[in-house]
């Protein structure tokens, strides 16, 4: 799949061009992934902190700010540069307003549909997209399956998908008009011989899923392949999901792409990934045969791919983003039984130079009206601008961390370091809804124990191991667990058991291995906790006050990273 | 009902087995909840046989899961013919069950 | 025909060391690393109590393979014996307490070839 790797992202653009997305070649892919059931528009804030190891560094998805804007030639300033980075995240975003929203998406979606022509064109969902939200998480993610149909999603694959259980998880399959595929999801021995097996899609190999779907769009044949994200039962609870087994499977990937390429004469192969993008570029270069990775899982909008080279070629890998800011636009021209050349855009969803389409809008107003109340319960203003995303902390997870230390009465506490949750900006109000953006999930208890410093520091090296192993294949997406009342250093490039050091409590005290330590956190995988729901601790602290201020984040101090095209505006010590 | 769950199938020449069987495989590192050692208690042996000739001989120790899986396939066999499979536990105790190939 | 059973090798299931549990096994002889010993097992486990692990070799003479985990307790796990006409192939799961090597052992005509795999064992949670 030899192809000229023309850069898919133009330098600098006026609003207006925004969206005059113009038409090339017979094949037209959209794909979202990772929307977390954002139905309405959001602000979200980009990293400024997105650490690349290995052979990763200074490399694509491991670029923030002005080094992102270098990489892909986007103008400084631009409203792209305001899509694509955090920075001067405040102005910008009073500026060019909120992103994302399902109806916009809709709009959107309908206009590149009709433009290229809807016949040649698929609609495709990578993922995390039943999960996120408080209408999600009433509804199952039933609202969702509901959205989707109304946007004409073709194909999706799945991760937070599987935190319900797995009769929820057929039943929304069942009512989600498009296809649901996923090539690594294999039925466990144990329940091979146990419980019924007629609803796996093949139970003499064990396969839960439909794993490829062949479609015919502008006179060629594409294979859409799907894959899941293989560390669904370490990142999540299993217990949700006891008879499926995950894994990234690339040899079974390699099967079906040898397969479909000799038996069944496609033209392209496609793989809608939510492995994250540091796996997909590893799995890129070890199968053969792929033409188009569109990944996710990792929330890296990326303007153009990333081109990788293996024994049978090339794959183009991309990543879309999250939280239904982007819409990636892949045209290709297929002719001769191959991708001759293409064009990408990344189109940023800006919800104010869009119109809602009334339909879905409609739909959106009558999934939330039962849980308004809820939802707009007011409680407390926003001192700060309150976000998430970074490697190591975010000032909306601080403010979880410091309520869950008030209201449980703790030294220390840990919350997980999820990629999705929304933004608020400085001096509007948090409500409920804004709240369930950070913290709604399935395993929402939260959980106040003793815990030795060892295991303390055992829990640090384990999750500091997902994010900085330099072979992808050992690492698991998501950034690093999010402390309250404690700071410590850690050094990325080093290996487990080694990163973290010089844990130091908040009054100066150092973390002592053998010494005992009140510890609360939420979200826990293992045993379910029996504290209240997460959102409810920090609603609590919320309501005790008029306005929340970041009063101190609690930031590790790096060493090693000087430097890092990952890391800008760093608030804490970068030493060396 | 024996602990062997057997699916055994002829496929042309050969026949693929995959067995589970329902075993908790005690270590003898565990301790019960007022803190005595739970006695090391597994799975030793398995053997399996095809008219009389051993096709598949296991011996293990207690590092193999909680209701052991193993797979594996040999030369002939067919559809209608019995698999005879034997145990043993550290302990001594042992059992033999059939199984039909598909 | 050495289709027979050899008795439990139980010093070699009891030894704590992954190479005294070999010597017990194989009799002093140590294994050659080969590639045409293929170990497949998992980068992370998915559960370190239940981790799927197969063997598989197209050498001819295959008379056992066997399974050791490094860091267990005892790092013997299994050893299958491979009579005449069954194939060199064969999968079994296994448990792991924390990241350990696997390695499986494929005794061929009397001689000892080997493949090692690291496997990760993690405490989880935490997904993007
Ligand atoms: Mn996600
Ligand atoms: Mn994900």
């Amino acid at each position: 799949a030899g192809m000229l790797p023309v850069r898919g992202q133009a330098a600098s653009r006026q609003p207006s061009d925004l969206y005059e997305v113009p038409t090339f070649g017979n094949v037209r892919l959209l794909h979202m992934t990772d929307c977390h059931a954002q139905l309405l528009p959001v602000y979200f804030r980009e990293p400024n902190v997105n650490i690349g190891v290995g052979s990763a560094v200074g490399k694509a998805p491991h670029l923030v700010g002005d080094r992102l804007l270098q990489h892909f030639g986007i103008a400084p300033g631009s409203i792209e540069a305001h899509a694509f980075t955090c920075l001067d995240f405040d102005q910008a975003a009073h500026q060019y307003g909120k992103v994302g929203g399902f109806a916009h998406l809709k709009t959107l979606a309908d206009r590149l549909r009709d433009s290229f022509g809807r016949e040649k064109t698929l609609l495709l969902d990578g993922g995390d997209t039943w999960q996120g939200s408080g209408t999600s998480y009433k509804t199952r993610g039933m609202d969702m399956v509901k959205a989707c149909n109304a946007l004409g999603v073709d194909i999706m694959t799945g991760h937070w998908e599987f935190t319900y259980n797995q009769t929820e998880i057929l039943r929304n399959i069942e009512a989600f008009d498009g296809e649901f595929l996923a090539q690594n999801v294999f039925i466990t021995e144990d329940a091979m011989f146990a419980s019924d097996t007629d609803y796996l899609y093949d139970d003499f190999d064990g396969q839960v899923f439909k794993p490829y779907s062949i479609r015919e769009l502008g006179g060629a044949r594409i294979a859409v392949i799907g894959q899941a994200f293989p560390r669904t039962k370490i990142a999540n609870p299993a217990r949700f999901i006891p008879d499926w087994s995950f894994d990234i499977h690339d040899s079974h990937l390699q099967g079906i792409v040898d397969k479909v390429r000799s038996e069944e004469k496609v033209d392209a192969v496609v793989v809608l990934s939510h492995n994250g993008m540091d796996v997909d570029l590893a799995m890129a270069s070890r199968v053969s045969g792929v033409d188009v990775i569109l990944g996710g899982h990792t929330h890296d909008g990326m303007p153009a791919p990333t081109v990788v080279k293996n024994s049978g070629g090339q794959t183009l890998v991309f990543n879309a983003g999250s939280n239904g800011k982007f819409l990636g636009t892949l045209d290709l021209e297929i002719r001769n039984g191959k991708i001759q050349d293409y064009r990408y855009r990344l189109v940023p969803v800006f919800s104010e130079l869009i119109p809602a389409d009334v339909g879905m809008q409609a739909l959106i107003d009558e999934i939330r009206a039962p849980h308004l109340d809820w939802l707009n319960e007011e409680l407390a203003l926003a001192g700060d601008l309150m976000f998430r995303r970074g490697n190591f902390n975010g000032t909306f997870d601080q403010v979880i961390c410091d309520a869950l230390r008030e209201v449980g009465d703790a030294q220390i506490s840990l919350s997980p370091g999820f990629r999705w949750g929304t933004t608020v900006l400085k001096g509007q109000m948090i409500n409920m809804e804004r709240v369930l953006d950070q913290t709604c999930l399935t395993y929402p208890e939260t959980y106040v124990r003793d815990m030795k410093g060892s295991e303390l520091k055992l829990i640090m090296e384990d999750v500091a191991d997902n994010l900085f192993n330099p072979e992808p294949y050992l690492q698991s997406g998501g950034d690093m667990v999010r402390v309250g009342g404690f700071d410590y250093v850690c050094e990325p490039n080093r290996k487990i058991g080694e990163r973290i050091s010089e844990m130091t409590l908040d009054n100066g005290e150092r973390i002592e291995a053998d010494k005992t330590y009140k510890v609360t956190g939420w979200a826990t995988v293992g045993a379910q906790s029996e504290g209240p729901a997460i959102w409810d601790v920090v609603a609590e602290y919320l309501r005790d006050r008029k306005e929340v201020q970041v009063d101190r984040l609690n930031t590790p101090v790096l060493k090693g990273v000087a430097g890092n095209a990952g890391l800008t505006g760093y608030n804490g010590k970068v030493l060396g | 009902m024996g602990i062997m769950r057997v699916k055994a199938k002829a496929r042309g020449d050969s026949t693929d087995v995959k067995m589970l069987i329902k075993h908790n495989m005690e270590t003898g590192q565990r301790k019960d909840k007022s803190g005595n050692v739970i006695p090391a208690k597994f799975l030793a042996e398995i053997e399996a046989r095809h008219n009389g000739k051993l096709v598949f001989g296991a011996s293990l120790g207690p590092a193999v899961s909680k209701n052991p899986y193993f797979s594996f396939s040999f030369a002939g066999g067919a559809a209608g013919d019995t698999l005879e499979l034997s145990w043993k536990e550290n302990t001594g105790a042992s059992g033999t069950e059939t199984a039909d190939i598909r | 025909p050495r289709a027979a059973m050899a008795a439990w090798a139980s010093k070699a299931f009891e030894a704590t060391e992954q190479g005294t549990a070999m010597k017990a096994l194989f009799g002093g002889e140590m294994p050659v690393a080969s590639a045409d010993v293929v170990l497949d097992a998992p980068d992370i486990a998915e559960n370190g109590a239940v981790v799927p692990v197969s063997v598989s070799t197209e050498m001819a003479g295959v008379e056992s393979i066997s399974i050791f985990i490094e860091n267990n307790p005892a790092p013997l796990a299994a050893q299958f014996v491979i009579p005449e006409g069954t194939a060199a192939d064969v999968s079994t799961r296994v448990r792991m307490g924390k990241t350990t090597n696997v390695t499986a052992v494929v005794k061929a005509d009397g001689k000892l070839y080997s493949a090692t795999k690291e496997v990760k064992v993690t405490i989880g949670g935490c997904g993007g």
